[in-house]
């Protein structure tokens, strides 16, 4: 297993050396062709799509309404800024971006519909959306079908990989991986106790870390225990936290159960100054409902937060909270939802044209430099190489990164060994 | 269900219930409307995915349906109907997914052959739940059974113990509960919260085409009409007069001799069934199923379909299903972040406005002028009839 790692890494590295020098004459013609008039339509949009002379279709498929629209909201703004961010710069080749927005209002099968409607009836030459795992599944059968595009933001379990899905988010190995090497090496860790919510996500993550921590790091798992969504009452198994003392709680609790079990954690006494946490569940967002003061001290693994220090993300964040409001949070998969609009309109000038077909295939390897994540590309795969962070909840709400992995970490959505 | 109304009403007419003919005339021209709106007016106006959409509002109108004997002729509410609709389209779910993962759409698989769900959930044979479900009439029987038996054991434990009304209720809606957190919870088994997707072929015939929609779409439009004939006929019988009694007089129908818990049983499996067979269709068209059917809040939405439309009325209840899915639908489109509020609104009118639904408004404005037109037009039919139009 360590052997894999290895070359996953190395190979991380050269492909990052290949494409530094692949790149340059590419973005070297990126900024000549934005502000050029574009190419006619019939040359780029050979399948029927809604562009026109002067405008390209785009929908945002998020839900708006509903239990995840709590979640999504901070989605379909960044999608929204960076489209706008887009057509303020000359749209793209040449046409300006109109958005039909639908809600999927937090019901599987309504993203089914709303898909349809947008590729059947609206001709969407791509569509930002989806967020959870059961809404992309939903969907999925629809984009491959009418032959469209997504781009889905969400970390997710991966087990998949579609022509017609770019994923922004990372998918589990890369996330996960990374962090728990890092918390045996820096807090020791020997034991781990794993709780989340009852879904495809949580049990293909756990299964991952299993995994890892079992076959990898020779370490155990102590416990490993699921509710089901929306559920509130974690007092059973902060007693087993209690009685069986885990050297690292390992968490993928989703939605609203995060806030109660945050805060039944503090008053069950359970200090995460000693206690280690850490989740793969919970951004800047999430501490907006679940409270600062209750999580300050547990660590999250992610590949992106607010308080990055790069240039890229302090433009990204004013131009956000200017858009958005000064009390707006930017979490991880808001970051993610912001990447697709640009990924999108990059490979359409690569591909030199809107044509689904083509950007699946031109997808592959299309650099976005200017990713407030830092730097991002895609994997022929369509997942993006990305790097991983872990950071410490601070009371403000706000985390302070700790760790950040030194390579790009390839994608790996069938991960071999961790099935 | 095969019974047709041709076939019943000489046999009406020939027992000597002249005053109770198997369908009124006005009736006849619901049905007559609503047939050609189904069968004809929607397929030529709308393109391919709108009428998909229809086809999947329809299937929730078997629901209504079937709310409209059990609830509207025997008063028995059940805020559990997703139940049955869910086990309906799950048995087909589980028939398309087994032939949609067949060895070799899944090799990438540990082991090819079973559907996705399991093997991400570390299950390398098939469970024995699903062995049945390999062969399409056996399906086919299931999808009608099995929510049939499930209804009848309810029904026979709750109404032998004299369980009804608002108790009743409340069960119902514990059970959709119950199954909801059994079907997320099993996700090894039953697909969790993703539900069952990615369904293809329907014994070899790709159910994803725009001409496979339509053709379904048609499908469903009969077997809805089959199914308001048969709630008909039953409504008609005396059967459905003793459910009238039991919903206005309970105790009269009991000490007149009547098993009651065995007409109450009946009409909550007649309007299991009917849920079920909308949720086959579900599954058949819109491609998945998942338990976001199952549970209460689809359940109620279900009542809703019926209580717009008019609890009272089998027609109503289609009408009622259709304009709320349509509104729901429309107000989505226009408005993605407020049309909840519209949604609302619309119920709030209908329930202040017009307390029995679409089908009291047409019973209270429309009927009487549509009645004294057919008469005019029709004068020597007007006369046959004796009573002209018996109240009911």
């Amino acid at each position: 297993m360590a052997d894999e790692t290895n070359t996953g890494l190395q190979s991380a590295l050269r492909r990052r050396l290949l494409m530094g020098l692949a790149g340059a004459p590419a973005l070297a013609l990126l900024p000549r062709q934005a502000f050029a008039a574009g190419p006619p339509t019939a040359m780029v949009n050979t399948s029927g799509l809604a562009v026109t002379d002067t405008e390209v279709t785009v929908g945002i498929l998020h839900s708006a309404t509903g239990t995840m629209a709590i979640s999504e909201t901070g989605s379909i703004q960044a999608e929204k800024l960076a489209i706008e961010e887009i057509n303020a710069a000359g749209g793209v080749l040449g046409r300006k971006i109109k958005i039909i927005q639908e809600d999927g209002a937090s019901d599987w099968p309504t993203f089914a519909e709303k898909a349809k409607k947008l590729l059947v009836n609206d001709h969407c030459a791509a569509v930002m959306g989806c967020w959870t795992s059961a809404s992309r599944k939903a969907a999925l059968p629809v984009f491959e079908q009418y032959n469209g595009l997504l781009y889905y933001p969400t970390f997710y379990e991966g087990l998949e990989q579609s022509k017609n899905v770019i994923y922004t988010g990372q998918e589990a190995t890369q996330q996960i991986l990374a962090s728990l090497n890092w918390v045996a090496k820096e807090k020791g860790a020997k034991t781990f106790f794993f709780i989340g919510s009852d879904y495809i996500w949580p049990r293909t993550s756990n299964k991952i870390a299993r995994k890892h921590i079992e076959n990898v790091l020779k370490t155990k798992v102590v416990g490993e225990e699921y509710f089901p969504l929306g559920h509130t009452q974690f007092n059973s198994v902060i007693n087993k936290l209690k009685l069986t003392k885990p050297d690292v709680i390992f968490t993928d609790v989703v939605g609203g159960s995060n806030v109660a079990f945050y805060k039944q954690l503090k008053a069950a006494g359970i200090d995460l100054s000693k206690q280690t946490l850490l989740t793969i569940s919970v951004t800047e967002d999430e501490i907006d409902g679940i409270g600062g003061e209750n999580i300050a001290g547990a660590y999250s693994c992610m590949k992106y937060f607010q308080s990055l220090k790069n240039p890229n993300n302090e433009k990204f964040v004013a131009a956000f909270k200017k858009m958005w409001g000064e009390k707006t949070v930017i979490g991880d998969v808001t970051q993610a939802a912001y990447l697709g609009p640009y990924l999108w309109k990059m490979t359409c000038e690569k591909a030199n044209s809107f044509d689904v077909d083509k950007l699946a295939v031109a997808s592959a390897d299309i650099e976005f430099k200017e990713a407030p994540e830092g730097y991002v590309k895609i994997h022929p795969n369509h997942h993006l190489w990305s790097k991983t962070r872990v950071a410490r909840a601070l009371p403000s709400g706000q985390f302070e990164v700790v760790y950040e992995s030194p390579d790009l970490i390839e994608p790996n959505p069938f991960p071999k060994g961790y099935q | 269900m095969e019974h047709t109304p041709m076939a019943h009403r000489p046999a009406a007419v020939a027992a000597g219930v002249h005053d109770n003919p198997f369908m009124k005339p006005m009736e006849w021209v619901s049905l007559a409307l609503l047939a050609a709106v189904i069968l004809v007016v929607l397929p030529i106006l709308l393109d391919a995915f709108r009428l998909n959409l229809v086809g999947k509002y329809l299937t929730y109108a078997f629901v209504a349906l079937g709310l409209v004997i059990c609830w509207g002729f025997g008063g028995i509410l059940s805020l559990g109907q997703g139940c049955f609709f869910g086990l309906g389209g799950y048995c087909m779910a589980m028939y398309l997914k087994l032939e949609a993962s067949s060895v070799e759409n899944t090799k990438i698989q540990s082991t090819p052959g079973i559907p996705d769900f399991m093997d991400w959930n570390q299950i390398t044979e098939l469970p024995w739940i699903w062995k049945p479900f390999q062969s399409l009439p056996l399906t086919l029987f299931l999808v009608v059974a099995l929510p049939a038996f499930f209804a009848f054991v309810i029904g026979t434990a709750m109404f032998r113990r004299r369980v009804g009304g608002t108790y009743f209720a409340i069960i119902t809606q514990a059970i959709a509960a119950i199954l909801t957190i059994l079907i997320v919870g099993q996700q090894g088994y039953t697909g969790g919260i993703n539900g069952i997707t990615d369904l293809r072929t329907l014994n070899g015939w790709d159910i994803r085409t725009d001409s496979a929609h339509n053709i379904l779409y048609f499908v469903n439009g009969g077997l809805l009409i089959g199914c308001i004939l048969f709630a008909q006929y039953v409504k008609k019988s005396k059967l459905g007069r003793i459910l009238v009694a039991m919903r206005d007089k309970e105790d009269r129908v009991r000490f007149s001799g009547y098993q009651v818990a065995s007409f109450k049983t009946f009409a909550f499996c007649m309007a299991a069934v009917f849920a079920a067979i909308g949720g086959a269709m579900f599954t058949l068209q819109v491609g998945f199923m998942s338990p976001s059917f199952v549970g209460i809040v689809p359940s109620i939405e279900m009542v809703i379909y019926a209580a717009v439309g008019g609890r009272l009325s089998l027609f109503g209840a289609v009408w009622g299903t259709l304009l709320v899915n349509w509104a729901k639908t429309s107000f989505s489109e226009s408005f993605p972040e407020l049309w909840l509020f519209g949604l609302g609104a619309l119920f709030i009118a209908v329930v202040l406005a017009f307390p029995n639904g679409l089908a009291g408004i047409y019973r209270t404005y429309v009927e009487p002028r549509l009645t004294r037109k057919v008469k005019a037009l029709a004068p020597a039919e007007a006369r046959a009839l004796p009573h002209g139009t018996p109240a009911e």
